[in-house]
């Protein structure tokens, strides 16, 4: 079970290093959104008296691992396509090592990615000091699972490609823009606002801000409680994780086409 | 020896549908353990399904398979680690290296360190493969990448190899190596389906399925000496009136398949010269040969195995 996942989660990485083109977008990407938002925003919006450069420091970080959680679980349908699937549903594999590989493997890479745009904090003047660096690695960490969990039981779920980009557009979409990313929900319209209250993500871009910023900060100011934060974001992976495993556990006709 | 160790694959009355779709009705089978075994069969025939039930992808409702000596029926999860599955589609990382590709394989085996790189070496040895380990293969002809495919399947040593569409893309000499490379694994059985006649007579004994029944099986020579005689075929003219005139002017049965007309008959040499003197230029093409597993399959069931435009 455990050499199954590993290789799974092994291969996931290997394949992502071996697509140069799918390296340098994904590095690159979250990098050119900061720089284009930052600059457009920052003269007119400056939410909770941040610099909006500064402010969307943290929601580049939640957007980073939702992008490389959704492109890395795109894989699980290129792998139903290709073939690959039916080799590993076929071989003496529990089935839930299929998840947790899967799963490990796109969450490892949100993180790296994420890590790689994290130190470039400096440049954006968004405070860093190994405290709060270790506190952010961890909240990467489970944000990262749960996102790639999400994404993977969608993808299981799913034949195209096209379709997946599609929930993408219609669900991830909204979720990133309402999650305290990119605007907090104190200004949004209250319909907006009670989204954002409801959506899991708004509690780890929030956790994220707790760990960038500390207790006491104005920067966090209007946030929900850092504990409150916390259990949310972890009980999102935890289910997000459950659930993508018990999916994977039904044996259904669509393994076998 | 009893059966359970004189077969790898013991099969009775086993029946699949798919919802109202009868795929398979009362196919009983037995493979010897060492054989080269085929399944031929049109696109429909069922083949694909009896593929998938002994891999242990479909669950086995109706009828009673022992595979290696276990229940299909319950011993799925047990029976995985003992068979080898190569599918029709390549399941290879095209942007890995062969090397990478067979230990990701063999890890879903539980093989590993030290043992697993040397029957990684050793199926890249028999494989004729060692000199482009380190290549991606994505890189490698398809003759060579079937090779990968199969040397994956049969790195954890499996008793029974199954294969969908083995040759699938491959040339003849390519398909020749692939015989040859399986059948001088020591012990191994080998399934395989096909939908081309010249693959199965590469099985010992060749079962033939259309519309999910098996509909003859037998070593092939001993399949086309059941039928008698050779088989004639002539192209040109209008088949249907050649048929008739056939029949009136020789007292000759034959069939319309397509643009041309065959007939199976004993001495069929002898007829020749008479058919080529009584249509004279009508005749195109005739051509005098051994009957095919296809003109088996055609006897059994009045119909091509690939019907023209297939």
């Amino acid at each position: 079970m455990l050499l199954a996942a590993w290789s799974l989660w092994h291969r996931e990485i290997a394949r992502f290093l071996a697509d140069r083109p799918r390296v340098f977008s994904s590095v690159g990407q979250p990098i050119v959104f900061w720089l284009l938002f930052a600059g457009a925003l920052r003269g007119s919006f400056r939410p909770g008296g941040l610099d909006y450069g500064e402010y969307f420091f943290p929601g580049t970080l939640a957007m980073v691992v939702l992008f490389t959680a959704i492109f890395a679980t795109i894989t699980v349908i290129e792998d139903r396509r290709d073939g690959f699937l039916q080799g590993v549903l076929v071989a003496p594999v529990p089935r839930a090592a299929i998840a947790l590989g899967k799963i490990a493997g796109g969450a490892t890479l949100a993180v790296l990615h994420a890590l790689v745009f994290y130190a470039l904090a400096p440049l954006a003047g968004v405070p860093v000091d190994l405290g709060s660096a270790a506190l952010v690695f961890l909240v990467l960490v489970v944000l990262a699972f749960a996102l790639t969990a999400v994404g993977f039981t969608l993808a299981w779920l799913m034949d195209s490609t096209a379709g997946y980009h599609g929930v993408m557009m219609v669900g991830f979409m909204p979720m990133l823009l309402l999650s305290g990313a990119f605007f907090p929900a104190g200004g949004a319209h209250p319909l907006l606002a009670a989204v954002m209250t409801v959506n899991p993500l708004s509690y780890g871009v929030a956790l994220l801000r707790h760990a960038f910023y500390g207790a006491s900060s104005a920067a966090t100011a209007g946030l929900p409680s850092p504990g409150l934060c916390a259990a949310v974001t972890v009980l999102f992976a935890v289910t997000a994780f459950a659930i993508g495993t018990a999916v994977v556990m039904r044996r259904t006709a669509r393994d076998v086409t | 020896m009893s059966p359970a160790q004189e077969f790898a694959i013991d099969a009775a009355g086993v029946a699949f549908r798919y919802g109202e779709r009868t795929a398979l009705s009362d196919v009983s089978f037995t493979v010897p353990r060492g054989a080269v075994h085929g399944f031929l069969g049109p696109n429909g025939s069922g083949k694909s399904t009896l593929f998938k039930l002994l891999a242990t992808m479909l669950p086995l409702r109706e009828g009673r398979v022992t595979v290696l000596g276990l229940d299909l029926r319950n011993a799925a999860a047990a029976l995985r680690a003992r068979l080898g599955v190569v599918f029709q589609s390549p399941a290879l990382d095209r942007k890995l290296s062969v090397r990478a590709n067979l230990r990701y394989g063999g890890h879903l085996f539980g093989l590993r360190g030290a043992e697993l790189e040397r029957r990684i070496d050793e199926m890249l040895e028999v494989g004729g493969l060692a000199s482009r380990s380190g290549d991606k293969v994505g890189e490698l002809s398809g003759g060579l990448r079937r090779r990968v495919e199969i040397g994956k399947g049969l790195l954890h040593r499996p008793e029974l190899v199954l294969l969908d569409e083995p040759s699938t893309g491959l040339d003849p000499s390519a398909r020749q190596e692939l015989w040859k490379f399986l059948r001088s694994r020591p012990g191994l059985t080998v399934l395989f389906t096909t939908h081309q006649m010249e693959e199965a007579d590469d099985a010992d004994q060749p079962t033939i399925l259309d519309g999910g029944r098996v509909v003859a099986r037998g070593a092939p020579d001993a399949l086309r000496a059941e039928l008698g005689g050779d088989v004639l075929e002539i192209t040109g003219g209008e088949p249907d009136a050649l048929v008739a005139e056939l029949r009136s002017r020789l007292g000759i049965e034959s069939r319309a398949f397509g643009r041309s007309v065959r007939m199976q008959v004993p001495r069929a040499h002898e007829l020749v010269p008479r058919i080529v003197e009584a249509f004279g230029a009508r005749v195109q093409r005739l051509t005098l040969a051994q009957p095919s597993l296809e003109d088996v399959f055609l006897q059994k069931t009045g119909h091509r195995l690939m019907e023209d435009g297939d």
